[in-house]
Parts: C-alpha cells; structure tokens; sequence
C-alpha cells in the first residue's frame, strides 16, 4: 500500500473516532474547525492558487446563513416559496443559487478590478452585505434570528454536536477532494495560470476572465454551504460572525495554513481556531481586561508568517508527513489529440503591410514590411532599440498598428485577442520567459494544449475528464521529448536553467499545433550544444511545414539557420535577403557598429 | 429638507471632508512612495484621540509603552547591525533614538502631571508619542519585505489593523471618549452656527495641506519622496534609499493620522475601533484619486464626507452601505482608466 | 558555463593583457560575478578604470554589460571584489558607492518624469545634500554651463523632453553629485547619429575635466574612438582587452557582434 493512501486512511479514520473519543468541547472546536476549513478552501483556490485576494468571504457564509434562517423559521413564506421553507436541504439549493447569482453580479462588477484595487473591493462589498445584515427588518436586525431547525438526513436529526459533525466534515472532505481534482486538470491549470501568468495563459487560448470567475463563485459557494450548515449547527444567527473583520480572520487562516495548498485550508482553520480559544481564555486574565485580544496576536502572528513562511505552515509540515507527489503517468495508448492540416509549403502565412506604430510623437515602427511562408525561418534582427519587440507585439495582436495591417491566413490580426489569435494557430514564446515556475515541467507544457481540448469544471471536479487528460499529457511528453527536455519532465519548471525554459516555451507553443511560430529570443542564454539542438528541431520543423518567425541577437545562430532576415534600425526596415547578403551589407555593419566619422 | 438642514448637513459634510481629506492625501503618498496600502491609518487616528482623550483624564497613556516596546525591537535590530559592522557611534546613535527618546518621554508624561497642563502641551505630546510609531512601524514590519508584492504587503496592513485595534482596545478600553472643544466659541453665519471646532478642523486641514504642498515643492527632502514615487531605481541611484523615503513617508503618514484625532476627538466620540471606518472613508477619496492624484483624492473626500452627511439625513440605517457601496463603481472606473497589464507577482 | 562559444575566441591576442596605464586606480574590478536564479550572466570579469581614464566595455546586446555595472553600483546583488577609490567593498550598497562618489547614468535613463529639469537635476546632488555638502546651487550652473540646452528647458518636465535632451539630463543629474567615476550605460541607445556625436563629445569633454568614466556601449566604433582602454565582453565573459586604438582594427571584434565565424575581414576603423 501507498504511504500516501496510509496516511491518509489514518487521517480519515482518526476523523470517523473523534466523536467518539473526545468530549463534546473538542467536538465543537473541531465542527468549528471544519466550517472555516471550508470557507479557508474557497479562499485557497481564490487567492493562494488563483491570486485574488478577497477579505469579504464572511459575507458569503452570511448569505448562506441567513437564506436558510430566513427560510426556515419564517410563517408567512409567500405560496410561491412556501416551498423552499419545507426543509434545510431546500433551502440550501436556494442559499447556493441565490450565492451564485449574487457572487456572479458582484464578481462581474469587482473582477475587472485590477491588482490591489480588487481587495480593496472585497473590503467594501463585505462591509456593506454585513450592514445589511444588521439593519434589514426582516432577518431580525442586531438580534438575528433564532428557532433554526436542525438538519434532518435519512431520519435522523441532527441536533447534537457530534452528529453534525458527521456531515460538516463530510462536506469538507468531498469539497476538498473536488477542488484537488479540479486543480488536477485542463480547467486547474488555467485557474493556476492565473497568479502571475494571465498574459501567457491568454496567448495559450485561455479565457481568464472566464477561470476568474468560476474561482470567485466556486469560493462563495464554499462560503455559502458553511453558512448553511453553520445556521443550522448553532440553531441561531446575527450579523456578527459575517464582518470584514471575520473576512480578514479567514484570510488569515488560508495564509497561515499554506494558501497555495488544499491542505492549508485545514491546517490554517485549525491553528487559527485553537489558538483563538486557547488565546481567548487565557489572554483577558493576563492582561486583566476583558475583550478580543487575541487579534493582537493574530496580527503579529500573520505579520510574521509573511515576513518567515509566505508559503504557510503547510509546506513545512508536508516535510514531516512521508508523502510524496505522485509522478503523473503518461499512458503511451492514449488516443492522440486531433491536428490541424498544414498549410502546404510555400504558402502565405503571415504578412505584414506597411506597419506604422507611433506612441505619441515617437516613431516606433515605421512602414514594415515583411512576409512569412509555411516551411521557412525568416529571422527579424536589428541593435537594441530598433522597434524589433514592437513590431513582433503588432504581429501576434499584443498591440495595434496605428496604420497598415498584419494578415495571418489572409486575415487581419489586428481586433482579435489573443486567444482568437491562438486558435487561428499562431503561437508564440516571451521575450521574459512566461512560465509557472512551481508547476512541472509537464504540466507547463500542456496549458499549451488547452485548445485542443474542451473539458469543464464539473467533469474536471469528478473526474470525468480522465480520457481527455491522458491525451494531453501524452501530447505534451511527446513535445517535451522532441525539444529534448524528457529528462526534466517531472522537474518544476521554475528550477530549470534559463535556456532550458525558453526551450520549454517552445514546446509548450509547439502542444498548441500552431502552423506559425513565434519565437522572442529563443536563443538568450542557451549553451553551444544546446542552441545546436535548438537549431536542428527548428530546421526539422521547417521541413514538416512549419512558418518560423524569430527575433534573435544571437548572429552565429541567426546566419547558420534562417532561410531569410530582415534588419531593422530606427523603427525602418534597412535591409532584407539572404543571411550571406546581410553580413556583407553595409547599412547592417554601420547600424550594428556604428558609424564612421 | 429646507435650507437650514441642508446647511448643517453641509457643514458636517465639509468638517469630515476635510479629516477624509487629510487621510487620502497620506494614504496616497505612502501607497506612491511604499507600494503599502496603509489600512491601519485609521488606528493612528483612534491613538492621537485616546492618547489625548487618557492625559487630560490624568492617566498615563499606555501607547507610551507601546512606543518603548517598538524602540527596544528597533534598537536591538538595528543597534545589533550596527555593532556587527563594529560601528560603535551608530549603534548609540540607534539606542539613543529609539530607546532613549521612548524612555525619556515616558518619564517626562508620567512624571508631570500631565491632565493640568495646557491643552497646546498636551497634543505635543500626544504627537510626540503616537508620531515616531509611524517610520518604527516601517522598519519593523515593512523594511524586511520592502519588495513583497503589493498584494503581501497589504495583507500586512491588515494584519497591522487588526493588532492595532486588538492594543487598541487593552490601551484604552471598551469606553468610547470625547476630549473637550479646543475653544468655546461659535460664529453665527446666517442661520448657521458654525462651532469653533469645526473652524479648527477645516483651518488646520487647510493649512497642513498647504505645509505638506511646500514640503514637496521646496524641500530636498519633499522633492526625493516625489522621485521615489515617480521612479524607484532613478530616485535610489541618486543615493535616496528607499529605508529612508519608507520611513519618512510613514512619519508624516502618522503624524497626519494622529493629528486628525486630536482634531476630530471633540466633535465625535472615539471608541478605540472607530479609526477603521474614518480611515476607510479616506481610502474611498484615495481611490477616486487614483492612489496616485492628490488634488482628485481631496475632491473626493469632500465628496464623500457631504455624501455621507446627507446619507445619515435620509437613510442614517444605510449610511454605511451607501458609502462602500459607492466605492465600487468608483474602482471599477479607476481600474477601467488605469491600463496596467497586471503582473506579475 | 556558458562559455563554449567565447571560449573559442578568448586570446588575449596582441592587446596588452592588462590595463597597464592605468595608474592610480579608481575602480578595480576582481573576478565579479552575478547570477540571476541558476543562470549565470557575468563570470569573473575583472577590470581596471585608471584616474582620468576612459575605459570602455563593448559588446552584442545580451552579454551581460549592464549586469557588470549595475552590480559594480550595488543595485544588483554580486560575489567578487570591487575597489573604489582605495578601498574595498564588502558587497557595493547603492546609497554608499553615490556617497562616496560612484554615479551611475542606467541605459533606461530613469528620470522623474513628471518633475522639472531643474528639480532632477538638483535631486542628483541628494547625498551630497544629506552629507552636509550643501553647494548645489554652484554644481547647477557648472552643469549649465556644460549642457546650455537644460538651462534653456529648466522648468520643462523632463517627461516632454526628446530622447537627446533626456539623455544630456540624466548625465548632467548624475554629474550633480561630483562624482570620481561615471558610469554610462549604453548613452548613445536609440539616439540619432548627430546627437551620438554630440554625447561622445561631451564624454571627451568631461575627462578633460578630470572624471573617470566607465563607458558601456554597443557602439562599439564610437566608443573606441573615445575610449583609452578597452574590454569586449560576450555571453557574460571578458572575451578581449586593450588599448582602444588596438582594438578598433581587430576583426574579432567584429565576429563578436555580427557572427561572421571569421568568413569577413571587413576593418572596423575603414
């Protein structure tokens, strides 16, 4: 048997006993630790994987709170819902959809919030819910509502701590096994795409407004079945545990535990809740004051782990705890993924009509010109500062000519995204290499395959998605292969030599089964051997069809390679032909060496 | 609602407008100079007021030891810095800064008898207690991850909020104060009856704003906090370390913060969590600036204070959500306008 | 190592293998080294710039030039030694190499945009400010006195200013501290052949008047020119040093920008 399964077969059957074998008080702690775990989850997957930092969570477990409080204890439900005020199970269907529109309205206003503009967003949203909460007539003011039923599950009530406990943890537990399965596929590596890798993940054909979404919703639906469950353990709601200052404490706890990891969100919601109680008690006697002192220690306590352990307890504890991840296997009988037929060679891929690109007065780009044909390298070159990166961000659709067009296929790039971009089947590498450096080397290569596939969250969440998986991943093993990275498939990729992960780069534009490539430099900090074997999979893949255009400083690879270059100095086109002719060209000697007196 | 009403409502408007105002102007020179979104301004506000509120009741001010605590944490890290680099005379230096200063004040507070001396004396102190909190806050919590995305380093704001309320409250107590008018006249304008107050508020903000302005236009010191907000690495290549615009910009941000709660502490009662909600309103002006523009942040406290004072008129239960709420389009409207390609954190 | 394909080139050749004439060094440079992450871009370079020195380091875009300066200014962490003045550096702090009279005009200039070209340039002499030395005001028209075309723009942001006159700014705020040694990188990038030559004389002019510049270029003709030593660095590694002249007619230098593997032999002094 695996020691994983081991592991956490022990866990899992410590958790069956606890009722058991502990008094009630820890049982409470632990139904209290199984509720934030779960909101700490949303959180998690929202701004430990995802990047969105959101303070205003507690509002959510309020909106699932009071929906079925309001629900269930109300006499005078119009007919229309008398319905949904029959049992707590209805009326947790209603509080996720009521949290799902509500979350999809707030989200479709905050999410467009960029950078540190969103939290402060959250902030204010879960200060508003939260005085909603507190003066709205009808859910009973600062007083809240009591006479909550309990849950009634097969004929059983669930009116005592330890029975609750069954499905509090049960809830957490099949949350936590479908958000490890989500970010375990096409749809995770989005969502992971997101912190810090938007740019790329937008040029692989991810939509990541879209994975933006479904994170914040996924997050306030966790929220919301805390809420619900929390109303119906305590029998009794009021405003106060769906503050911002309860917002902040579960971002706490999703920091504390390890943001990035499913595992932190127990592991934070634990030492959070412990600590608290333990620090409730014993803090007011040693101070001689009564109050919530504890959050003196919260924040210090957070402070530290910021300055410290960033990533969280987690990652530390993960070293005590003898699992290993598990090496994704690539199933060789996989069906391999569909390819779009090649343009044949010699065609016209991509062409570029009198480019101009101004900022302002300066002239960044003026009338370029050039063209590209399936099954040849054409190399763009020219001194620091020509307008090479310019022109390159006019091509793949990154910026907009202010005259002349670009067509790829025989249609205008400019007013597409990147992403319609990518479908057309031009892909691209970064000038600053764009990876997920934590991520495998695998897996960074198989976002590239994201089009090329259509799995959604639901079948990633239950693993329905399994056959389609196998298929990317043998793709993106046999483009890691080809690049001649094999040995570091399982690597992450952020330990890789900076050659190394421009090459990855490559592969990963290579998974998305582009007719043109794109390359920013492909050769910057690559050894001899290694821009040996870089030039022999690019001739191979000129001789299968491939349109190459690549921007390159470095000559000796430039001259032994490409088919054509054009030299650019000064925004200007100042030579175009054969690389033997551009060496000998003395406009391209002057703009290289400078001029002579 | 007839014109008296809306004189009154006006007036309020315009006497927190002008806090907001004060608030939004530090928030966004720190937010431009740091990259630190200073969520615990609100708390330097609630600590000049109670700080104030605790010497005319006689007592010393528990922020004192506060401060001492903070000096010894600076004084053994960078005094212990010092000494490894076998630099005698800075280590004193350190020590005499940021462990002499906090002992001598609190013998100077807890010898006088503080509560009998004038009320000018008394904000000295006050400010000389809260102030120096600020640039020892930045080397302690901020210094060490001064390049931390933003992101982190708002999560440390906000953890500093929350102690600082949690202090807060072990400092001052659950009881909410109110300090005594800074004089007892009033000036009858019309039908209005403008406190003396409200004439402290509106002409010290005044004033102060102008001081700051000549500050940055005049001074060296000013002009280097504006570089380093402009550019980072040019500012630091001309020998302008961030350590020192951190901790001067975090001087000013407290001072301003707890000068705004000796002004306020007379009008409103000061409970020792009211800071977050003023310093909130602040931020909301902030944001309608941009964090970057100090001219629209002004418009935009005066904005809010006035919407918030007719808020309380019409809807007082839904005052507060009327206020955050409107944040809300006003960051959609500012992210909108702003067209940074995020990254990359 | 990175360095198979200079490895190929890296004679020392006819030049003098060390910067001979430099007496009463400035700044000595001793097997420095910078890496970013696991990738190494500067491998033990060494250096000398003597007092009154113009040394040049060239070479193709992306050999680690603006590296080797930033870590020498300590804005970049490094392993080695860097001397300044006469005494050794631990690790080169910023804020310690201005104060003690290191300038350094970064490739991206780096001005305050929005402030006025009055204000940058007298936030150039803040250290010496800090330090006591409160003479900015006599500094100022010196500057004037060498680039009239600032004093003509003092009030303009430095934001409006074309890509010449931001260039003469970020020299002329630099030389507000008074420095010993200045460093520019890359001061000709994406300016106009005219106002190039206008830069490189203003270069001449300033060692005329006793500072010591390190100058990194990629023009590689106009550098030499001007330059009493030279190094060429490629893929992180001194590859070549000597006097300036000397080099000037060396084709590797050459092969070291175009990639020509020794097919051409064109002169770079024709």
């Amino acid at each position: 048997m695996r020691t994983d399964r081991l592991v956490l077969g022990a866990f899992l059957a410590l958790l069956l006993l606890v009722p058991a074998i502990l008094s009630p008080y820890y049982v409470t702690l632990l139904n209290y630790i199984g509720l934030y775990a779960m909101v700490a989850l949303g959180l998690v997957l929202l701004t430990g994987v995802g990047g969105l930092t959101s303070f205003g969570q507690a509002a959510f477990v309020g909106l699932g709170a009071y929906t079925t409080a309001a629900l269930t204890t109300a006499t005078d439900l119009p007919g229309w819902l008398a319905w949904a005020g029959t049992s707590p199970w209805l009326t947790l269907a209603v509080g996720l959809l009521l949290t799902a529109l509500v979350a999809v309205l707030i989200g479709s206003l905050t999410l467009k919030l960029s950078g540190h503009f969103l939290p402060l967003g959250t902030i204010a949203w879960g200060i508003s819910l939260y005085f909603l909460f507190g003066t709205m007539e009808s859910l009973g003011g600062h007083t809240g509502i009591s006479g909550i039923p309990a849950i009634g599950l097969l004929g059983w009530t669930l009116d005592e701590g330890g029975e609750i406990y069954y499905l509090i943890w049960a809830f957490l537990l099949v949350a936590m096994l479908t958000t490890h399965n989500l970010l375990d596929s096409r749809e995770g590596r989005a969502i992971r795409a997101l912190k810090g890798g938007r740019v790329m993940a937008e040029a692989m054909g991810v939509d990541t407004s879209r994975s933006r979404m479904v994170i914040f919703v996924i997050a306030a639906l966790l929220a919301c079945a805390s809420g619900w469950l929390y109303a119906h353990m305590q029998r009794f709601v009021n405003p106060t545990p769906f503050g911002v200052h309860i917002g902040i404490e579960y971002l706490f706890m999703a920091v504390v535990g390890g943001a990035g990891y499913v595992w932190g969100a127990i592991v934070g919601a634990g030492v959070i809740t412990v600590l608290k109680q333990w620090l409730q008690n014993w803090l007011p006697s040693l101070l001689g004051a009564t109050g919530n002192f504890e959050t003196i220690v919260f924040g210090l306590l957070m402070v530290l782990v910021l300055h410290r352990a960033r990533e969280g307890l987690w990652p530390i504890l993960k070293k005590l705890v003898p699992v290993r991840a598990l090496r994704k296997t690539i199933d060789p009988d996989a069906e391999p993924l569909p390819r779009r037929t090649l343009p044949k060679a010699g065609e016209l891929i991509l062409e570029a009509k009198d480019v101009t690109r101004r900022f302002g007065g300066l002239i960044a780009n003026n009338n370029m010109s050039l063209e590209v044909r399936a099954g040849e390298i054409l190399a763009l070159i020219g001194p620091n500062g020509a307008g090479k990166s310019t022109m390159f961000n006019q091509i793949s659709g990154v910026d907009t000519p202010t005259s002349g067009e670009v067509l790829f296929l025989g249609k205008p790039v400019a007013g597409h995204d990147s992403r319609e971009i990518a479908r057309m089947g031009m892909s691209r590498t970064f000038q600053h290499v764009k990876l997920l450096p934590t991520m495998s080397v695998l897996e960074n290569v198989a976002i590239g395959a994201h089009l090329r596939s259509d799995k959604g969250v639901l079948s990633s969440a239950w693993r329905l998605d399994r056959a389609e998986e196998a298929r990317i991943l043998k793709e993106a093993a046999r483009q890691i292969e080809r690049v001649g990275l094999a040995e570091y498939m399982y690597e992450e990729a952020g330990s890789l030599a900076l050659g190394q992960q421009r090459i990855l780069e490559i592969a990963r534009a290579l998974c998305a089964d582009p007719c043109l490539l794109l390359l920013d430099e492909p050769a910057a900090g690559l050894r001899f051997r290694e821009k040996e074997a870089l030039g022999e999979l690019l001739r191979k893949l000129r001789a299968e069809g491939m349109a190459t255009l690549i921007v390159e400083h470095d000559m000796d690879f430039v001259m032994s390679l490409v088919d054509r270059v054009v030299v650019m100095e000064f925004g200007q086109k100042i030579a175009e032909g054969l690389p033997d002719e551009i060496q000998q060209n003395p406009a391209v000697l002057e703009a290289y060496l400078g001029g002579v007196e | 609602m007839d014109m008296s009403i809306a004189l009154i409502l006006s007036q309020d408007g315009i006497t927190n407008g002008a806090i907001y105002a004060l608030l939004a102007l530090a928030l966004v020179l720190v937010f431009a100079v740091t990259r630190v979104i200073f969520i615990q301004q609100g708390e330097f506000v609630a600590y000049g007021a109670l700080t104030l509120a605790m010497m005319q009741s006689g007592v010393l001010p528990a922020t004192v030891w506060m401060l001492v605590a903070m000096g010894a944490l600076v004084t053994v890290l960078d005094g212990g810095l010092a000494l490894k680099a076998g630099q005698g005379r800075r280590a004193a230096s350190v020590a005499g800064w940021n462990l002499g200063y906090p002992l001598a004040l609190a013998a100077v507070v807890g010898g006088l008898a503080v509560n009998e001396l004038p009320l000018a004396v008394q904000v000295l102190l006050t400010l000389a207690i809260v102030v120096p909190m600020g640039p020892m806050m930045y080397r302690l919590m901020y210094q060490p991850i001064a390049s931390a995305p933003v992101l982190v380093l708002l999560i440390v704001s906000v953890a500093l909020h929350i102690a600082m309320v949690g202090l807060g409250l072990l400092f001052f107590g659950a009881e909410g104060q109110r300090t005594p008018a800074f004089s007892e006249f009033s000036l009858e304008l019309g039908p209005l009856m403008v406190s003396a107050q409200t004439l402290w508020v509106v002409v010290v903000s005044v004033l102060l704003i102008v001081a700051l302005y000549q500050f940055f236009e005049r001074t060296l010191y000013g002009k280097a906090l504006r570089a380093t907000a402009i550019n980072r690495v040019g500012a630091q290549l001309m020998g302008i370390s961030p350590t020192l615009a951190g901790k001067l910009t975090f001087f000013l941000a407290a001072f301003i913060g707890a000068l705004s709660g000796v002004l306020i502490a007379p009008i409103t009662t000061i409970y020792y969590d009211t800071g977050f909600l003023i310093g909130l309103k602040g931020f909301v002006a902030a944001i309608i600036g941009g964090l970057a523009s100090y001219p629209l942040a002004a418009v935009g406290a005066l904005a809010v204070g006035l919407l918030e004072a007719f808020a309380s008129f019409w809807a007082s239960a839904y005052k507060e959500v009327i206020v955050f709420t409107l944040i809300i389009p006003v960051l959609l409207w500012r992210s909108l306008r702003s067209h940074h390609v995020e990254e990359e954190e | 190592m990175s360095g198979e394909n200079a490895m190929n080139k890296q004679t020392q050749g006819s030049a003098a293998s060390s910067n001979a004439d430099a007496k009463n060094p400035v700044l000595e440079v001793k097997d420095l080294c910078v890496s970013y992450g696991k990738v190494e871009a500067l491998t033990d370079a060494s250096l000398t710039v003597g007092e009154g020195q113009i040394v040049t380091v060239i070479g193709p875009n992306g050999a680690g030039k603006t590296t080797m300066l930033s870590a020498i200014m300590g804005v970049l962490g490094s392993r080695g030694q860097v001397a300044f003045d006469g005494s050794v550096e631990g690790v080169p702090e910023v804020e310690r190499m201005v104060a003690r009279g290191m300038t350094l005009v970064p490739e991206k200039r780096e001005l305050f945009g929005e402030m006025s070209v009055e204000d940058n340039l007298v936030l150039g002499a803040f250290q010496r400010y800090r330090m006591g030395k409160r003479d900015h005001a006599q500094t100022l028209e010196e500057v004037y006195a060498l680039f009239p075309r600032l004093k003509e723009r003092r009030s303009q942001a430095a934001g409006t200013m074309s890509g010449g006159e931001r260039q003469m700014l970020a020299v002329g705020r630099a030389l507000m501290a008074k420095p010993k040694l200045l460093m520019l990188d890359e001061p000709s990038l994406g300016l106009a052949p005219l106002i190039v030559r206008e830069i490189f004389r203003i270069i001449s002019e300033l060692r005329r008047r006793g500072v010591s510049i390190l100058l990194v270029e990629q023009n590689a003709r106009a550098a030499l020119q001007v330059a009493d030593y030279a190094y060429v660095l490629e893929t992180g590694q001194i590859a070549m040093q000597g006097p300036a002249h000397e080099l000037a007619d060396d084709p590797r230098v050459i092969e070291a920008y175009l990639g020509l593997g020794g097919k051409h032999q064109a002169m770079l002094s024709t």
